[in-house]
């Protein structure tokens, strides 16, 4: 009978017995070797489940099958795709930059993996237990504008170009967001270590976890987060970039065979990354929300969570059409932004409204609570009733289209 | 208030989404190599031709008289036609085609060839599970590919070939009439004149007794 404690560090266990029997001047190697081959592996399957879930459910939420010819309910499409793409020919246009076209998926995968060394998927499961890395991330996951531009830039076409500039607007845009919706958490929990941070989280009181999301701010924050990162990863309904019925592909309209899938993959792969920070920042990271559930494994936590988000891009896409140029920078500037500011004036409100200001604990918590809600919520309305007035939804009138 | 839209939609995805399973209706997507939809009657794909009783060869309509091969806007249909005659369905001696072949991948389902055939002998089709590995020998139909009997056309048009029946049975019993009336006079005549070298004559240029006649 494996006990609670042996199922929850499995791998960390299973890591030190392969590194323990490895000679001693490989060790250190081999340990990094583990470390980013499970990060590849684990995380390149779950693109595969992904895409052939996300598929099914769009279809679901379109009321059609979806994909159901290969394999039973057509579990095997992932497999059919990769052949496809992989024996697919590789065009490269003859006026295009060849070296900068080649090396633009690289990088832009590269980039994201890296992100992923700060993730703490488990208990003792991190990769890398950096200081300050919420900051990593946000440096290392940055460079993906880069990798973007450089697929639009050397494709020489005018699409890929629209679209790395549409890229590049609004992944700086809702890098403000983000990073801002994120500092609420970095100045409650007092550390930029992603691994204290889920720590930080992981305490209970009364049978509850003190998972962020559970306070105002966090709530608050939390939403921010996720639309902002739904924008940094250009999915639906921010994915001017890609825009297939304007600009067909956006930037990477003259990738086909493996770069095409590199893209795909990297789409992807971004979305899990900063669906872990959010998981990590705000959702208590492995920990369990309630502390009677704590014998399910940390990490079984993590990827529940991440699947969770996962149907949560997928059912948004399925729901929404894709914004104009100028409905984005708006909602970036004149919505996300104030309101990213308001969050974190609120959880400065939570870290100063103690027990000695509000009194003891049962009635002081509420009215804590209920103060910081205030805080977010008030402008919140004030916000929307300013930015919906005078603007009137007409009847659209077609005068020479009859 | 800001949001709310985004709401009711999530809300109507999530239905949908659930209720895909629970509720078959909703999902209307025809499983097609499994399950497929009856075709509308007046469906048309691809010519093919008509033959009465039960050989193509015998009993084949068409009497090469090329009205489609030059109507045909692709220009998709090659006829030869014979030097010799057989008779057709009223006894009438008539050529046939020796060789009839129709390039599908040209046609393009105009049905010109249908609306000008004189002879009933061309009718569209309504098969279009038509795929091959062959793309020039496999896509050009030849006379013994295109026949098809008549008790086909009934299946598949069926309102089209109660009609085309209705005609020719008409055809058929004026041609009879017109024969029989013909016999009659001849006969007076040769009861009247009584030569018989002419009557011998007369005779060798009657309808042959055996007719094919539509079912």
């Amino acid at each position: 009978m494996i006990s609670a404690g042996t199922a929850d560090q499995i791998w960390v266990t299973l890591d030190h017995w392969l590194v323990a029997h490895t000679p001693a001047p490989l060790q250190t190697l081999v340990s990094i070797v583990i470390s980013v081959a499970a990060i590849i592996v684990v995380f390149a399957a779950l693109f595969a489940l992904t895409t052939i879930f996300e598929r099914k459910g769009l279809g679901r939420m379109q009321n059609r099958y979806g994909p159901n010819r290969v394999g039973p309910c057509g579990v095997f499409q992932p497999i059919a795709d990769a052949v496809k793409a992989l024996t697919k020919e590789d065009v490269v246009p003859r006026s295009a930059d060849h070296v900068v076209h080649y090396l633009a998926p690289l990088v832009l995968v590269g980039v994201i993996f890296l992100t992923y060394a700060v993730l703490p998927v488990g208990r003792n499961m991190t990769a890398v237990n950096l200081d300050s890395g919420v900051l990593y991330f946000f440096a290392v996951s940055a460079a993906t504008e880069l990798a973007v531009f450089m697929a639009g830039w050397s494709s020489h076409n005018k699409y890929s170009l629209l679209g790395a500039m549409r890229a590049i607007a609004q992944m700086v845009s809702y890098e403000v967001p983000l990073l801002l919706s994120s500092i609420g958490v970095v100045m409650i929990a007092g550390t930029l270590s992603t691994v204290k941070i889920v720590e930080e989280q992981a305490r209970t009181s009364n049978g509850l976890a003190h998972w962020y999301v559970f306070t105002p701010w966090g709530l608050a924050g939390f939403i921010l987060f996720m639309i902002a990162a739904t924008a940094e990863t250009n999915r639906s309904p921010f994915d001017l970039p890609e825009g297939e019925s304007e600009i067909i592909a956006g930037y990477f309209i003259e990738y086909s065979g493996f770069k095409f899938a590199l893209f795909f993959l990297a789409e992807y792969i971004e979305m899990f990354a900063v669906s872990g920070l959010g998981i990590t920042l705000f959702l208590g990271g492995w920990s369990s929300p309630v502390s009677f559930l704590g014998w399910i494994p940390s990490w079984i936590w993590f990827f529940a969570k991440l699947l969770a988000l996962i149907f949560a891009f997928i059912w948004v896409r399925g729901t929404m059409p894709r914004l104009r140029m100028d409905q984005l920078m708006n909602f970036a500037w004149k919505f996300m932004l104030p309101m990213t500011l308001i969050t974190m004036v609120s959880a400065g409100a939570w870290r100063f409204l103690t027990p000695a200001v509000v009194g003891p604990k049962p009635l002081g918590g509420v009215i804590r609570w209920l103060v910081c809600a205030l805080v977010i919520f008030a402008p919140y309305i004030t916000l929307a009733r300013a930015l919906e007035r005078g603007r009137k939804i007409e009847k659209r009138v077609y005068r020479y289209a009859e | 208030m800001l949001g709310e839209g985004i709401i009711q939609g999530l809300v109507e995805t999530a239905r949908n989404f659930f209720g895909s399973y629970v509720e078959k209706d909703r999902l209307t997507t025809v499983q097609y190599p499994e399950e497929r939809h009856t075709l509308p009657e007046a469906s048309r794909n691809f010519p093919f031709l008509l033959y009465d009783g039960t050989d193509p060869e015998a009993g084949l309509r068409c009497v090469a008289c090329q009205i489609c091969e030059k109507e045909c806007p692709p220009r998709c249909i090659h006829i030869e036609k014979s030097k010799d005659k057989k008779p057709d369905f009223v006894g009438k001696q008539q050529a046939y085609p020796v060789v009839f072949d129709i390039d599908v991948a040209v046609c393009m389902s105009c049905q010109i060839c249908v609306e000008v055939c004189p002879f009933d002998a061309i009718r569209m089709d309504k098969e279009f599970e038509l795929s091959t590995s062959n793309r020039f020998g496999g896509l050009l139909w030849t006379k013994k590919e295109l026949a098809k009997p008549n008790e086909y056309y009934r299946k598949i048009h069926p309102v089209e070939a109660a009609e085309t029946d209705e005609r020719r049975e008409q055809e058929l019993a004026a041609a009879q009439a017109k024969a029989a009336a013909a016999e009659a006079a001849r006969a007076a005549q040769t009861s009247a004149s009584a030569t018989p070298g002419e009557a011998s004559g007369n005779g060798a240029s009657a309808p042959p007794a055996k007719t094919v006649v539509p079912q």
